[in-house]
C-alpha cells in the first residue's frame, strides 16, 4: 500500500531548545530501523519546518497520513518509537499525546496570513515553498503589473509597517519611487531588539523565501537593484537559513540579473547587527550598514529622501514584507477587509508572561485585549488576577485591566498610552510590582541608549535613579511630579524613537497605577510584595517546624531558634535577600 | 529662493539652508553645544529645538531644512522649559570645578547654566568617573567634563580626516575615546581643543598660564610656514600663555600642531634674538646688530662674486618663509647676484 507520510517537526530556535533536533534524529533513527526512508522518493518526508506558534507546548510533531494530520505536543526523543510504531506503522494514533482542546482554542481566534505556512514548508528548501504557490506573487507582479500598480496596491491594502510606528507602507514607497535620484535602496530591518519578541526571527526561520518575495516586489515597485536584510548577529539559525535560500533563490534565477527570467535586476545582501537596541531604529540602523557606529540622524531628512549611502532608501520590517505576497495573491481588497478601521491586516505578538499559553500568535487586527489573552492566551497563570498587559517592548507602556475590551490597533494602543511596536506583549499578574516594572525597562533602555543625545542619555538614567530609589524606600514627596516632568521633557526633546518612547513605561504606570507609587513613596510599603527593601520577612511561630532549613539558608545570621522548635528573624540583622522566604517547605515565612 | 516665517518675520533664503542659519541671517539666537558652521548638521545637544507648524514635537533647528511657508517660532515658556531641563540633565553629570576649570569664563555650559539660572539641580546622581589621565604630550583629556557634543569627533573626522577619536561604550556611559581607550596618539593638529565647547579637551602648554584675567589677545600671523594662518596670541604681561585663531581667518579658525601647541621657545630665554658674528678666526659667536650683520654680508657676497664669479653663490629658501619671501628670494638671487642656484627645501 503506498500512503503518503509526512512528519513535521517544528525546529526553529525555541523548538530546538526544547529538544527537536534530538526529537528529528530519533525519527530518522526509527525510520531507519522500521526500514523506512525518509525521502521523498518513498513518500515518506521527514521535515523541519518552522515555529507552529504554541511554544508552551514545544515539541510540537505533525504526523499526516494521507492528508490526515495529527498534532502531537511535548514530544521527547523517547515517545518517537511508539509514535512510529503506532501511528505510522499501524496506523493507531497515540490518543494520550495528542493536543488538547485546549490547543484547537490557542488557534482558533487566530487567522494566520504570515505565519500561514510556517508548520507546512522546510525552510531550507525552496521547492516546498515553489509548490505552495510560493513567488508566484513576484512573477503576477513582473508580467502584469507597472511599478506604479503594485505602489497602488500596497496603498489600497493599506498595509502600515510593522516595526512600530505604523507609518503606511505604501505612502512611504511612493515617496521613494517620485525621487528624482535614480539611485535607491531597499531594507529589510531585522533587527528584532525587544526582549522577549520573536516574530521576525520566526518568520525567517520558518519561511524566509516569503521575505525575499515581499522584499523582490518592493524593489520592483520603487526601482531599487540592490536590497539589505540587516539581521542580528544574535540569531544564528535565522541568518544560516536565510543564506541558504538567497543562494537558492540565486541558484534559481530568483535573485540577480534579470530575475525570474525578466529584465529586472536585483540582489538582496545580509548585513550582521552586532547587538545594539537601537540599531533598530531604521537611521542608525543606516549608520551601521554604512560602517559607523549605530547612532541615529536627525529627521527630516527621512531616508525614503536621503537614506543608504545618501540615496533614497525604503526601510520595513521583516513581517511587512512578508505580508506582501499574500496582498499581491489574493489582492488589496481582501487585505483591507481584515482589522480595524485605521488598522489592516494581521498582526503577530509574541505572547509571553503570567500567562498559560505562551507563543507566537497571529489576530487580526482590532481583535480584544480579552479575546488574546483569556481566549488565545488560555488566562493568567496559577489563578492569579491580571493586572496589566505591557505592549510594545520597553518602549511601550502598561495597559490595565479595565482596558481589557479595548481592540488592538495601532491607534487605541497610542491612546491608551502604549505603542504596537514589533509586537511583544508581556502579561502581568497581581504578584507584579509596577514601579519594579517600569525600573526594569528604563534599566533596558537606558544601557541602550546610543549615547548621543542629552535627554536619552543622562535623562533616561535619572529616571532610572528615581525610580530605583523608590523601589528601594528611599522615595521622595514629589517623586512622582519629578518623574513625570522628566519623562515628558524626554519624550519631547530626544533625537530618535528610542529616547522618545523610553519614558513610556514610566507614564503609562504612574497614569494607571499611581497609588502603587504613593504606596512606595508615602507608605515605604510595595503592596505586590516584590521590592525586598521594602519586605520584612518574619516565621509564623504555628507554621514554623523547626526544620532549621531557614536557619541553615540565612546568609547573615538573621534566624535563630533550636530543632524543632520555632525560629525567629532578627529583623535587625536581616538583610531581606529572601533566602529563608524560598526555602521554607511550610510556608512558614511571611513577608509583609 | 524659499520663504519662512521665523517669529513672525519673514526671511527668504536659498534651497537647503536649515532653520537654524535662517534664524542667524535675523540674527535670532539660539543655544546651542553642537552646532557649528564649519561641519555636517548633528542634532545631538538638542538646546536649538524649535516648534514649527504642523510637526507635532519640537525639532532642532540645526538639522531641519527650511522649506516653503514654514512658519517656526523659536522662544516660547515651553521651549525654555525644555533647554533649562537638557542644561539641567548636562549639569548633573558635569563635575562642579568650574572655579579651577582653565576654561572658566570661555566656557558654553557656564554660560548657558548661568543664562538658565541654574544653580540648585532637580537630577543629582551618579557622575562618569574619567581618571584624568593620558600621557600624550599636547592635549589634556579630562572626559568627565565632556557633554558628548560629538564636535571633537567630527572636526576629527571632517576636518583633519584622521578619525583618531570616536564614541565608545553606550547609555550613560557613552564617551569619547582614542582607539581601546588608551593614551591619545594623534598628529596632535589640536583641532578637537579648539572645538571643545567645555574643558573637556584643553592644552597641556597651557594649562595653569592664565584664563581670562590680564589676558592680552593680539592679532597676527603664524611664522612656521607659508600658509600664512591668522593666530590670535594670548599673552599675560610679555609671556605668550596661548595661541589660538578666529574662525573668520582665511584658515577659518584650523591650526596645525605646530602654530597651536609649538610656541613655547618664545618665551626660553636660551632663545637667539640678535644675530651673531664670529668676529676672530677660532673665537666665539658674540652678539651683533643687525647693520653689522647686513654689511659683513654684502662684503664677503661681493669679494666671493670677484673672485669666483656668480655661480660660486647658491641660496636655499625655507618652507617657512612667504610665497612672496621666497619670490624676492630667488629674484635677489637671479637678479642681484646673478645666478640661477636656487633651491627650496620641499624639493627634498
Amino acid at each position: 500500500m503506498s500512503r503518503e507520510i509526512v512528519v513535521n517537526v517544528c525546529m526553529d530556535t525555541g523548538g530546538i531548545a526544547s529538544g527537536s533536533l534530538e526529537v528529528m534524529e530519533a525519527f530518522e533513527a526509527e525510520f531507519a530501523r522500521a526500514g523506512l526512508t525518509a525521502s521523498v522518493e518513498k513518500h515518506c518526508k521527514l521535515h523541519r519546518v518552522g515555529c507552529f506558534g504554541f511554544c508552551a507546548r514545544d515539541v510540537l510533531v505533525n504526523i499526516t497520513i494521507d492528508g490526515e494530520c495529527i498534532t502531537y505536543q511535548y514530544i521527547k526523543p523517547d515517545m518517537v518509537e511508539r509514535l512510529v510504531e503506532e501511528h505510522i506503522l499501524e496506523g493507531n494514533p497515540v490518543v494520550e499525546w495528542q493536543v488538547d482542546q485546549e490547543y484547537e482554542d490557542f488557534y482558533r481566534l487566530q487567522q494566520r496570513v504570515v505565519l500561514a505556512n510556517n508548520s507546512k514548508i522546510d525552510p531550507e528548501n525552496i521547492r516546498e515553498y515553489i509548490d505552495i504557490d510560493g513567488y508566484g506573487a513576484i512573477n503576477k507582479v513582473l508580467r502584469e503589473m507597472t511599478p506604479a500598480d503594485v505602489i497602488e496596491c500596497v496603498k489600497a491594502s493599506e498595509l502600515r509597517g510593522r516595526g512600530g510606528a505604523g507609518f503606511p507602507t505604501g505612502l512611504k514607497w511612493e515617496i521613494c519611487a517620485r525621487h528624482k535620484d535614480p539611485m535607491r535602496y531597499l531594507i529589510c530591518n531585522a533587527d528584532e531588539g525587544d526582549p522577549g519578541a520573536f516574530m521576525d526571527r520566526s518568520v525567517i526561520e520558518g519561511n524566509p523565501h516569503s521575505l525575499i518575495e515581499g522584499m523582490s516586489i518592493g524593489a520592483y515597485a520603487i526601482g531599487a537593484h540592490t536590497g539589505y536584510v540587516y539581521i542580528r548577529a544574535e540569531y544564528p539559525l535565522a541568518v544560516e537559513r536565510l543564506n541558504k535560500a538567497l543562494q537558492q533563490a540565486r541558484d534559481n534565477g530568483f535573485l540577480g540579473k534579470g530575475i525570474h527570467g525578466s529584465g529586472f535586476d536585483f540582489d538582496i545582501k545580509v548585513k550582521l547587527g552586532a547587538g545594539a537596541f537601537v540599531c533598530g531604529e531604521e537611521t542608525a540602523l543606516i549608520a551601521s550598514i554604512e560602517g559607523e557606529r549605530g547612532m541615529p540622524r536627525a529627521k527630516p531628512p527621512y531616508p525614503a529622501d536621503k537614506g543608504l549611502w545618501g540615496k533614497p532608501t525604503i526601510i520595513n520590517n521583516v513581517e511587512t514584507w512578508a505580508n506582501l505576497p499574500p496582498i499581491i495573491n489574493n489582492g488589496a481588497e481582501w487585505y483591507a477587509a481584515i482589522g480595524s478601521e485605521n488598522s489592516k491586516g494581521t498582526k503577530v505578538f509574541a505572547l509571553t508572561g503570567k500567562i498559560k499559553n505562551t507563543g507566537l500568535i497571529e489576530v487580526p487586527m482590532g481583535i480584544s485585549l480579552r479575546d488574546i489573552i483569556f481566549d488565545i492566551g488560555g488566562g493568567i497563570e496559577g489563578g492569579k488576577l491580571m493586572k496589566a498587559v505591557q505592549t510594545g517592548g520597553p518602549s511601550g507602556g502598561c495597559i490595565p485591566q479595565a482596558h481589557l475590551d479595548m481592540r488592538v490597533d495601532y491607534d487605541n494602543l497610542v491612546n491608551v498610552g502604549s505603542m504596537m511596536g514589533s509586537g511583544g506583549m508581556v502579561v502581568l499578574d497581581e504578584s507584579d510590582c509596577m514601579v519594579n516594572i517600569s525600573r526594569f525597562f528604563l534599566e533596558f533602555t537606558q544601557a541602550e541608549s546610543c549615547g548621543k543625545c542629552t535627554p536619552c542619555r543622562i535623562g533616561t538614567k535619572r529616571l532610572l535613579e528615581i525610580l530605583t530609589r523608590i523601589t528601594e524606600g528611599e522615595g521622595r514627596k514629589g517623586d512622582i511630579e519629578l518623574l513625570l516632568d522628566l519623562a515628558n521633557d524626554i519624550k519631547d526633546t530626544s533625537l530618535c524613537g528610542l529616547g522618545m518612547s523610553a519614558p513610556n513605561p514610566v507614564l503609562s504606570t504612574i497614569r494607571y497605577f499611581r497609588h502603587e507609587y504613593e504606596a512606595h513613596i508615602l507608605h515605604k510599603h510595595c503592596p505586590a510584595k516584590v521590592c525586598r527593601k521594602l519586605l520584612t520577612f518574619f516565621i509564623r511561630e504555628d507554621l514554623c517546624t523547626g526544620c532549621g532549613v531557614c536557619l541553615k539558608s540565612c546568609p547573615a545570621g538573621a534566624v535563630s531558634g533550636t530543632k524543632k522548635n520555632p525560629h525567629h528573624i532578627d529583623t535587625s540583622v536581616c538583610i531581606k535577600c529572601g533566602a529563608c522566604y524560598d526555602v521554607c517547605k511550610f510556608k512558614a515565612v511571611l513577608k509583609e | 529662493m524659499i520663504t519662512l516665517t521665523i517669529n513672525g518675520r519673514e526671511i527668504s533664503v536659498s534651497e537647503g539652508t536649515t532653520v537654524f542659519e535662517a534664524a542667524k541671517e535675523l540674527e535670532i539666537e539660539m543655544p546651542t553645544l553642537c552646532y557649528e558652521p564649519r561641519l555636517k548638521p548633528y542634532g545631538g545637544c538638542r538646546l536649538c529645538i524649535v516648534e514649527i507648524e504642523g510637526i507635532p514635537k519640537p525639532v532642532t533647528a540645526c538639522t531641519t531644512p527650511a522649506t516653503e511657508n514654514m512658519v517656526v517660532n523659536t522662544n516660547s515658556d515651553y521651549l525654555y522649559r525644555l533647554r533649562r531641563t537638557i542644561v539641567e540633565l548636562l549639569l548633573s553629570d558635569h563635575p562642579n570645578d568650574c572655579m579651577i576649570c582653565t576654561r572658566a569664563g570661555d566656557c558654553t555650559l557656564q554660560e548657558l547654566a548661568y543664562f538658565y539660572k541654574l544653580r540648585e539641580n532637580r537630577f543629582k546622581g551618579e557622575t562618569r568617573k574619567h581618571d584624568r589621565i593620558d600621557e600624550n604630550p599636547f592635549v589634556k583629556r579630562e572626559m568627565d567634563k565632556c557633554i558628548l557634543c560629538g564636535l571633537c569627533v567630527r572636526v576629527c573626522d571632517e576636518v583633519q580626516g584622521v578619525n583618531a577619536i570616536d564614541f565608545v561604550n553606550r547609555g550613560f556611559n557613552s564617551n569619547i575615546s582614542p582607539p581601546y581607550e588608551k593614551d591619545l596618539d594623534c598628529e596632535f593638529c589640536g583641532q578637537c581643543v579648539a572645538i571643545c565647547p567645555t574643558g573637556a579637551l584643553t592644552g597641556k602648554v597651557w594649562a595653569g598660564e592664565g584664563r581670562q584675567k590680564n589676558v592680552k589677545h593680539t592679532e597676527t600671523v603664524c611664522g612656521y610656514c607659508g600658509c600664512g594662518c591668522n593666530v590670535t596670541l594670548h599673552t599675560v604681561r610679555d609671556r605668550v600663555v596661548r595661541i589660538s585663531s578666529k574662525r573668520d581667518s582665511h584658515n577659518q579658525g584650523w591650526l596645525c600642531a605646530k602654530g597651536r601647541f609649538g610656541y613655547e621657545f618664545i618665551n626660553k630665554n636660551d632663545r637667539l634674538k640678535t644675530p651673531l658674528i664670529r668676529r676672530k678666526k677660532g673665537g666665539e659667536l658674540e652678539p651683533a646688530t643687525w647693520e653689522e650683520a647686513f654689511d659683513l654680508i654684502v662684503s664677503r657676497f661681493n669679494s666671493i662674486k670677484k673672485k669666483y664669479g656668480p655661480d660660486a653663490l647658491a641660496g636655499l629658501a625655507s618652507a617657512r618663509c612667504t610665497n612672496e619671501e621666497n619670490y624676492a628670494f630667488q629674484k635677489f638671487f637671479r637678479a642681484v647676484i646673478g645666478t640661477n642656484n636656487i633651491d627650496h627645501c620641499a624639493r627634498y
